[in-house]
């Protein structure tokens, strides 16, 4: 399998991707093959609120890139239902044009609980489709609210989405997703209040604490649907890449990337670890009961629970720690 | 651990541009549990058999009202095959006379549904298959 992905064979990609998905054993040992195959792609996440109309803008982007000879994948995230665990996906509806094209991958997947904005498989699936020689790796994250920053730690250069007449400067001026932005587009530029949208976020802009060494993230205006300003988005990506690499940021993004996905995956094996405590130690059911009895209180439990990690002193330690972590 | 989830692609081959069924059974399966990959509306069946692969799929169900369903839907099912992925099952519905299903089946469609067919009916079937 290993050699059919290197030599780009869709079949053996499509499968490998649903084997990280699903969180096979089998994915665990073929990432440890593939790993020493990439890097060479440039992973970009378009990230933005529903209706934004990300799926355009990447379809736009897709046919951009073709023009170009490059190799496009995507992978578009839309969300599970958290009760029956099914999904809609329809990211694919607005790229079908390249359904055909050898060139192009596309990819729908499902958030299955994951939260961020992202789905457990974004990471390994842009491995798998960067050893298999895609030049351009797009992740289209489900359609955010203010707190899904996940994306920009997975890729090197984050696009936000908006668009105009989304809520005043006050919906701007909060946090969280702003910040992750490398680029700004207001898409749908056609409507009104693009002009206000724009200011909006130059304000935005003008409250960072900058110095002259950091990116000055662009704010594009974009018709996607008409095809309008995808090249200058293009160009607004290579700066931004110019830039990661002139200041030595990129080492230090993929750095920190490294950081991250290891700890994304202990602490993954740690969930399921206390999901299996919680639901089958008898033990720590009993526990949680007298927890809801208020016999006995939820740090207690929690403490005893870690017992079987060793970890029960840890909290001991961050409470002489400076960030007292407990 | 493994957490596998049935995916399905539904598609609509052909020009006919009436997709409330499609998506009516996108949503049923949706709420079954399935991971359900929608590609709208005027579907090539060279799109929709790449698509399935992309996706990793383990069936492609087809919506046909406009009459071309002998024509298109065997169609997928052999540019499966040429791509080796015979093991993706196909099954279809729309209007389709109850004359063409045996020819349709013969083809290697596994299943028909037609109008009055219970989105329960589909769910079962494709859990029992």
């Amino acid at each position: 399998m290993v050699q059919k992905i290197l030599a780009g064979d869709i079949r053996s990609i499509a499968r490998a991707i649903t084997l990280a998905e699903n969180e096979d054993y089998q994915a665990v040992e073929l990432m440890r093959s593939l790993y020493s195959h990439t890097g060479k792609a440039y992973l970009v996440g378009i990230t933005g609120p529903p209706g934004g109309g990300k799926s355009t803008l990447v379809d736009r982007m897709i046919a951009y890139y073709r023009k170009l000879d490059l190799k496009v994948a995507v992978i578009g995230i839309d969300p599970s239902s958290t009760f029956t665990g099914g999904a809609l996906l329809g990211d694919r509806v607005r790229m079908q044009a390249h359904a055909t094209d050898s060139g192009v991958f596309i990819r729908s997947m499902g958030s299955r609980g994951h939260l961020g904005g992202l789905a457990v498989a974004t990471a390994d699936s842009a491995k798998i489709l960067d050893a298999a020689g895609y030049d351009i790796i797009i992740f289209e994250t489900v359609g955010i609210g203010q707190s899904e920053i996940e994306v920009a730690s997975q890729v090197d250069t984050t696009v936000l989405v908006t668009v105009p007449g989304l809520g005043d400067d006050i919906q701007v001026l909060k946090a969280g997703t702003m910040e992750i932005a490398d680029i700004f587009v207001v898409n749908k530029a056609d409507r009104d209040g693009v002009e206000k949208s724009v200011m909006a976020i130059e304000q935005l802009l003008s409250t960072w604490d900058m110095t002259e060494d950091d990116f000055v993230p662009p704010i594009l205006k974009v018709t996607a649907k008409d095809n309008i300003g995808i090249g200058e988005l293009a160009q607004a990506i290579e700066q931004h890449k110019k830039y990661l690499h002139d200041s030595g940021k990129f080492e230090v993004r993929r750095r920190n990337r490294a950081v991250t996905e290891v700890h994304t995956l202990i602490l993954n094996q740690l969930d399921k670890w206390a999901h299996d405590k919680m639901t089958k130690d008898i033990t720590t059911r009993d526990n949680i009961e007298e927890v809801y009895l208020k016999f006995i209180d939820p740090h207690t439990v929690a403490r005893e629970a870690l017992r079987e990690l060793e970890l029960e002193t840890m909290w001991d330690k961050w409470g002489q720690g400076a960030d007292g972590g407990g | 651990m493994s957490n596998k989830k049935t995916r399905i692609l539904i598609a609509k081959p052909g020009l006919d541009g009436h997709d409330r069924g499609a998506k009516f059974i996108a949503r049923a399966l949706r709420d079954a549990g399935f991971e359900v990959i929608y590609t709208g509306l005027r579907q090539t069946p060279e799109a929709i058999a790449s698509a399935a692969i992309q996706e990793d799929v383990q069936w492609v169900g087809l919506s046909c009202l406009s009459g071309a369903h002998n024509s298109l839907f065997p169609k997928v099912v052999e540019i499966l095959k040429q791509k080796q992925a015979e093991d993706i099952k196909v099954f279809g519905g729309g209007v389709i006379p109850s004359d063409d299903i045996p020819g349709l089946k013969e083809a290697g469609i596994k299943e028909i549904f037609t109008p009055g067919a219970t989105s329960k009916s589909v769910i079962d079937y494709i859990n029992s298959n």
